[in-house]
């Protein structure tokens, strides 16, 4: 495997991700576990630049840094005790064993069988990749993804009346 | 990764590709961010004096010739004062908040294309990413809120957080015009799509629409509630002082000229200008431009009073973002109507002004209609409110004095 | 391969951009004085003790606010791919997309109509 720049930016948003992620998951303190989690979702980001995806990582920063970060801290607001969270690590040898087999079943069950498959596996950059305006178009076309394009209006206007009809009811006046 | 110009040079003598690769791109990063980080120390000086010769007085003027050098007074001052860092405070979030919100607002510069040659990047997603950086600020102002440990930064930061993400919504309303006229999200494009006709020319109503919500997506006035220092005693950063403090303000000025910018890249013709191949002319316009609606926008900050939270809330929700939603399907129903008329251009990068203009004319018209619309609102809501205010005195006075 | 290029420069810059007010601060902080004492590094509140801890009564006017945004933030994200493709495509690409935004518009009429947006 030669070690290309875009090695190197591989190993760095790795790095990112898993480090937010061990951050979130170690945390006491749950507004800073939001801002790992963050970290871990920037990570995220830079992998979908690096698989020639930039649209799909803008909306990653765009709604989970810029939206979803802030929606949780509100949520952590709501809680009461957001900094003395204690060690409620119980039972932590089976819980760091059952972590070591999903590791172990997920690296022989999905990721040995392709590398056995493909050794010189790279990053699949073909010579045919859609840009983002070509999702535009996929999105209008009345023989490509026009309905599920409705549909995610439609879902996402639900969710937005489901959401003010439980924050509703939680408001003394009806 | 093609590698030409000074990363060629560097590779030719001797160094190793990647590395050539990397600090021919940390030159051009240092380059690009120069212009506004050498910017916002002029601006300073600009704001200071622009306000006080509204306010009928001299503004600074001791410090260098017209006070020219205060600027770097300030700095000196910020670099010397004591950093008083509360101990209930959260170390790590509260030192990282202000460099993400500069830092946020700096990233914005890497897109915006100065000349049709220099840029510092020309990203398919110009847009998105623009619109992506500058979310980052909002939650480096909840974090400075937060880790600030303290009440009233609190609740400082979750007024300014609701005005923020209230305001993004008509803001990203109004993009949505250039980027369907252009036909692409990235700046150099659209800025190339406007060599027939300027788009503020064509979709005036998006770029009041943007103008208004970057105003309040910067707290500018008179949206500027977040450091109204007679009530929660500037807000997310109380507990800021020294360079902290300093970056905070810095980014607040720089970001306010980067939505000038921003509006002359979308709406007003980016580099064009008479004479624009010259790429320092085109510079210039650009920054003619941008320092003209940088101008009005401080005009507009040093002469209209402050609104209440409540009031801005109810203008975001219940006109700006029902008239940006509107601004969308008109324009987006006029385009398509012309473009199936074979009367506008379907690709306007490259159209001329003739090409271009019975397009202009109808989305001129549609703009107007709105706009009249718009302002017969205005009327009859004014008018509402005076004969209530009439009835209330008259009420009053028949009650007895 | 050229979109890296351009993502190769974003890269460096986003490295570069939190150093830039790095060294200010760093330049205070060599500079400064550092007399800290118990009373300076109170936490703020007007001059009087801190009472009670540092949760606020939270309004869930701000909840609201943040999750229309929400899905606000995430039709705009799929209306810009739209509007990219929009000069290139026919009538029916303008009939789906309208009928996509009509759509939210109604969710918003709801909250309008039940008076969620209104901050109380």
């Amino acid at each position: 495997m030669e070690i290309t720049i875009v090695t190197v930016a591989f190993i760095v948003f790795a790095l990112i991700s898993l480090g937010g992620a061990i951050g979130v998951v170690t945390c006491h303190n749950l507004f800073r576990g939001t801002i790992w989690l963050m970290v871990s979702l920037f990570g995220a980001a830079g992998f979908f630049v690096l698989l020639s995806a930039p649209f799909l990582a803008a909306v990653q920063v765009l709604v989970y840094i810029g939206a979803i970060a802030i929606l949780f801290t509100f949520a952590v607001m709501l809680t009461r005790s957001i900094s003395n969270l204690k060690t409620r690590f119980t039972r932590l040898n089976i819980n760091i064993a059952a972590a070591i087999a999903l590791f172990v079943l997920l690296v022989v069950g999905v990721i040995g069988p392709v590398f056995i498959l493909n050794p010189d596996l790279q990053q699949p950059v073909s010579s045919v990749t859609r840009t983002t305006i070509d999702l535009g178009e996929a999105f209008a076309r009345g023989n490509s993804f026009a309905l599920p394009f409705e549909l995610a209006s439609l879902l996402l206007t639900a969710a937005m009346i489901g959401a003010i009809v439980i924050a509703r009811e939680s408001d003394d006046e009806v | 990764m093609d590698c030409t110009g000074l990363c060629e040079t560097l590779f030719r003598g001797g160094l190793d590709q990647g590395i050539a690769q990397f600090i021919s791109l940390l030159a051009g990063v240092l380059l690009v961010s120069g212009v506004p980080l050498v910017t916002v120390i002029f601006l300073i000086w600009v704001e200071r004096k622009i306000a006080a010769r509204i306010q009928d007085r001299l503004g600074p003027n001791r410090v260098g010739p017209f006070g020219l050098l205060q600027t770097f007074a300030d700095l000196i001052k910020l670099l010397i004062k004591e950093d008083i860092t509360p101990t209930a405070a959260d170390r790590l979030l509260y030192n990282a908040a202000p460099l993400v919100a500069f830092a946020s607002v700096v990233l914005i510069w890497g897109v915006i294309p100065y000349t049709p040659y220099h840029f510092g990047a020309d990203l398919e997603i110009g847009v998105l990413y623009m619109v992506a950086v500058a979310s980052l600020g909002t939650l480096a102002i909840m974090t400075a809120g937060w880790a600030s440990n303290n009440k009233y930064a609190l609740l400082g930061a979750f007024r300014v957080v609701a005005l923020l993400v209230s305001y993004e919504i008509p803001m990203v309303f109004a993009l949505l015009v250039p980027v369907m006229l252009a036909g692409s999200m990235s700046l150099l494009e659209i800025v190339h799509a406007q060599g027939g006709m300027w788009f503020g020319i064509m979709a005036p109503i998006s770029a009041v629409l943007f103008f208004i919500s970057a105003q309040a997506e910067t707290g500018r006035a008179p949206f500027d509630l977040i450091e109204a220092e007679s009530e929660l005693v500037a807000g997310f950063n109380i507990e800021y002082s020294g360079m902290k403090f300093g970056m905070f303000f810095a980014a607040e000025f720089l970001h306010v000229f980067t939505n000038a910018i921003l509006l002359v890249v979308f709406f007003f013709g980016g580099w064009y200008g008479p004479l624009w191949q010259e790429p320092l002319i085109a510079f210039m316009w650009l920054g003619l431009k941008a320092s003209v609606l940088y101008f009005i926008s401080l005009w507009i900050r040093n002469t209209v009073p402050r609104l209440r939270i409540d009031q801005v809330m109810w203008f975001n929700w219940f006109r700006l973002v029902p008239l940006s939603i509107a601004n969308v399907l008109v324009i987006a129903t006029v385009v398509k109507i012309m473009q199936l008329l074979n009367l506008a251009p379907r690709n306007l990068i490259g159209a001329s002004f003739g090409e271009v203009l019975p397009l202009t004319l109808v989305l001129l018209l549609a703009n107007i209609a709105m706009g009249l619309i718009i302002v017969g609102q205005l009327r009859t809501a004014g008018q509402t409110a005076r004969v209530a205010a009439e009835n209330r005195a008259s009420v009053r006075a028949a009650i007895g004095d | 391969m050229e979109i890296l290029n351009q993502w190769a420069f974003i890269g460096v810059f986003a490295v570069a951009a939190p150093i830039f007010p790095a060294l200010p601060i760093l330049i205070a902080w060599i500079l400064r004085p550092s007399k800290p004492n118990v009373l300076k590094s109170q936490t703020y509140e007007c001059g009087v003790e801190t009472v009670g801890d540092t949760w606020v009564q939270f309004r869930v006017q701000y909840y609201i606010y943040g999750l229309i945004f929400l899905i606000f933030d995430v039709e705009m994200v799929l209306l810009f791919p739209w509007a990219m493709a929009y000069n290139r495509l026919d009538a029916f690409a303008s009939i789906v997309g309208v009928i996509f935004i009509l759509l939210l518009l109604d969710g918003l009429l709801y909250a309008w109509n039940k008076g969620v947006l209104e901050w109380k």
